[in-house]
């Protein structure tokens, strides 16, 4: 039925998590690295589902938990944006290189 | 008693001790604590003289600590020697102690000043007891911290600190010469003990370079603290401190411990013929040296503090020129005279309150007991017959000539006839003539001293009067009998030179007197009549051979130079260093600091490119590493 091999998916994933990677670590818009962090999310998934077909046991568990990771990436989001919404009224910006309070 | 003698510098330290804690009282009795003490010491050090008189000794020891398999011991040792300076320096600072109750009356720091007095003591009668050089260095060191304490008691004036500090730096050049001497016997002889290095002495164990060095390093030690020569300066300068002070430093301890110390370590220096010349040339240098300063100075006491400086002079030559017993004999009845000389000086201040001898005079009918006795003093170091300095100053003479030194015996000739001179030089101007001072509006009128400082005068003029018959040729040979049982092999030989040697010291010092007589007293000659005949060596003279200018131009001016050297070498090239070392700290935490920037993203960074290099080194090792 499927004549796609596991490594392709791998490497759909592979590419999916470094842009994501990537965007996380690079862009200064708070809700565009909200939005990477959901790609690198997203590649997990396409990770579990892949493996869930294509183990030596193939099974559900794999595709089941990937439902959950999509809920509580959901959750995540959620929660992810209210902070950034409370974060914005603070502080007028959602430029991440402003968010340095760490430091001071 | 022999046994008990190490309590006797205790006492002075339990005197310094106890005035320490009373040093706020009011009251002068707590002198008598002073008194007390040191007169115990007196009485032990007497008992003491006495046993040794008939043939007893002793030395106990105890191990105070071991380096390796050698031990290094504290104890007490007396022989001959040594218990003769014990009643020479328990007695001068018993008189000196009861001097200075009438003397220091009603200063501020009565106490202190008994205190110091104590320490002083306790140092000096340690030093004379220790057994090996080690415990000899810290008394050393410690009658050199007497005597700073002591000259510059009178910390207020400028002089008096000063002159401290120069006692201390003076004798502390001489001490690092005992230090390195110590140091090389201890290499070469493996023991501080006195009676162990004179046995490897003996041997022949030590070759003679390394003897004649030793012993010379020694005697640097001897002349930083007895005031020879090179390093002489400090103690004219030390007459700032009190009277009594001058007394107890200048005549019986901390001159005389550098003449007791090459004394004690007669043997090495006597397996050195080097050394021993360089003992005698020093001293009969110093001794004529000395005395020619001394006739020049308007100050009382500078006066007789290079007086002291000749005599120790003396001292040295006598024992440079196998005098042993010559020096040691000199050394006591020098102790007696030049003790009295100082209190009866002090007495003299005392009355008229200044020590310019131009200002004095006609004293004598004022001070009845003083003049007289200050006449004895003057008569014993000038070496008239009969008086005690006469015998001494005739047998150092008498071996000086026996040795075959025959240039140091005409300095020492010459020297004593100074001696004469400036001492009656001194006391025409002083007891004779008008009175030369202008009384102060509210001055008292001059007046004798108390008793309490007459009486240590008197004894001293009895004991500089009779000292002298301890060891004569008529009587008999008492003290040289007397030091013969003691460690130190004495030279053999006849010292008794030529009939004509006591005649030609006599007529010296008989010159001296009648031409001060002539000059100050009969006025026959003009006072400036040598000032006028040869003025640039007069001039030099009254300067004092312009030696402390000498070493102003050239030690003083070559240290601060090098120390303006260092501080430039501080200040740019440490500083330089220090500062250098700091911009890179600095340097190094601001990129510390710029990693560290609050960014989450390139925190993020970091971990990722961490992680990614793990697993490559994974990837490539295929494992753990391994």
């Amino acid at each position: 039925m499927s004549s796609v091999p596991l490594a392709a998916y791998l490497m759909l994933a592979l590419i999916l998590f470094c842009i994501g990677l990537f965007g996380a670590l690079t862009k200064r818009n708070a809700v565009i690295v909200l939005i990477s962090i959901e790609l690198m999310l997203n590649a997990v998934n396409i990770n579990l589902v892949a493996f869930a077909k294509y183990s030596i046991n193939p099974g559900m568990t794999g595709q089941i938990f990937s439902l959950f990771t999509i809920t509580v990436a959901a959750a995540e989001a959620a929660v992810g944006l209210a902070i950034l919404i409370a974060l914005y009224r603070n502080r007028q910006t959602v430029n991440v290189d402003e968010m340095d309070t760490m430091k001071r | 008693m022999l046994q008990m003698s190490w309590l006797i510098p205790l006492f002075p330290l339990l005197s310094f001790i106890l005035l320490l804690l009373f040093r706020k009282s009011k009251s002068e009795s707590t002198a008598w604590i002073g008194v007390l003490l040191t007169g115990l010491s007196l009485v032990m050090s007497v008992g003491v003289c006495l046993a040794v008189w008939q043939g007893e000794g002793i030395k106990t020891e105890g191990t105070w600590f071991q380096i390796g398999e050698r031990a290094i011991t504290m104890g007490f040792e007396v022989n001959p020697l040594n218990a003769l300076m014990l009643v020479i320096v328990s007695l001068v600072s018993f008189l000196v102690h009861l001097y200075s109750k009438g003397y220091m009356h009603g200063d501020e720091r009565f106490g202190v000043f008994f205190a110091y007095l104590g320490l002083f003591s306790f140092a000096m009668l340690g030093l004379v007891l220790s057994p090996n050089l080690l415990q000899l260095y810290m008394f050393w060191e410690l009658v050199g911290l007497g005597s700073f304490l002591l000259i510059g008691f009178y910390y207020f004036k400028p002089e008096a600190k000063a002159a401290a500090k120069k006692a201390f730096v003076m004798t502390r050049i001489g001490d690092v010469g005992l230090f390195i001497g110590m140091v090389l016997l201890f290499w070469q002889v493996g023991s501080f003990e006195y009676d162990e290095i004179f046995a490897t002495v003996k041997n022949g164990d030590i070759s003679d370079g390394m003897l004649t060095l030793t012993a010379l390093c020694i005697f640097v030690g001897a002349v930083g603290k007895s005031g020879q020569l090179p390093l002489h300066t400090w103690l004219p300068d030390a007459m700032e401190g009190p009277t009594p002070v001058s007394a107890l430093i200048h005549a019986a301890t901390m001159v005389a411990a550098g003449v007791y110390l090459v004394a004690a370590m007669y043997p090495l220096f006597q397996a050195s013929e080097a050394a021993l010349t360089v003992v005698a040339v020093v001293g009969g240098l110093t001794a004529i040296f000395a005395a020619s300063i001394g006739l020049m100075q308007k100050d009382i006491k500078r006066v007789l503090a290079y007086s002291t400086v000749s005599q120790l002079g003396y001292m040295m030559l006598a024992l440079g020129a196998s005098g042993y017993v010559a020096g040691i004999f000199h050394l006591t009845t020098h102790a007696f005279f030049k003790a009295l000389l100082f209190l009866a000086a002090g007495s003299v201040i005392h009355a008229v309150h200044t020590q310019n001898i131009e200002e004095m005079g006609g004293l004598w009918k004022k001070l009845r007991l003083t003049g007289p006795l200050f006449l004895i003093g003057a008569l014993a170091i000038s070496g008239v017959p009969l008086l005690s300095g006469f015998f001494s100053k005739d047998e150092i003479l008498a071996s000086t000539y026996a040795d075959g030194k025959y240039g140091l015996f005409w300095l020492a000739v010459i020297a004593a006839f100074m001696t004469a001179f400036y001492m009656f030089r001194l006391f025409f101007l002083v007891f004779t003539g008008e009175a030369r001072q202008e009384k102060k509006d509210g001055q008292k009128d001059v007046h004798e001293s108390p008793s309490v400082m007459t009486f240590p005068m008197i004894v001293l003029g009895v004991l500089a009067v009779v000292a002298g018959y301890l060891n004569t040729t008529w009587f008999g040979t008492f003290l040289s009998d007397y030091l013969a049982r003691g460690p130190v092999e004495l030279p053999h030989g006849d010292h008794h030179g030529p009939v004509w040697i006591p005649l030609v010291a006599t007529l010296a010092s008989l010159l001296g007197i009648g031409l001060a007589y002539l000059i100050y007293q009969r006025g026959t000659l003009s006072r400036d009549w040598i000032t006028r005949s040869f003025p640039g060596l007069s001039d030099v003279i009254y300067n004092k051979w312009y030696i402390d200018e000498g070493y102003d131009q050239t030690v003083v001016k070559g240290t601060t130079g090098l120390s303006k050297l260092g501080a430039l070498f501080d200040r740019y090239v440490v500083e330089g260093l220090v500062t250098a070392v700091t911009t890179g700290v600095q340097r190094l935490g601001r990129i510390g600091s710029r990693l560290q920037n609050g960014q989450v993203q390139s925190y993020g960074t970091a971990a990722i490119f961490g992680i990614v290099i793990l697993l490559l080194i994974v990837a490539l090792t295929g494992g753990y590493f391994s």
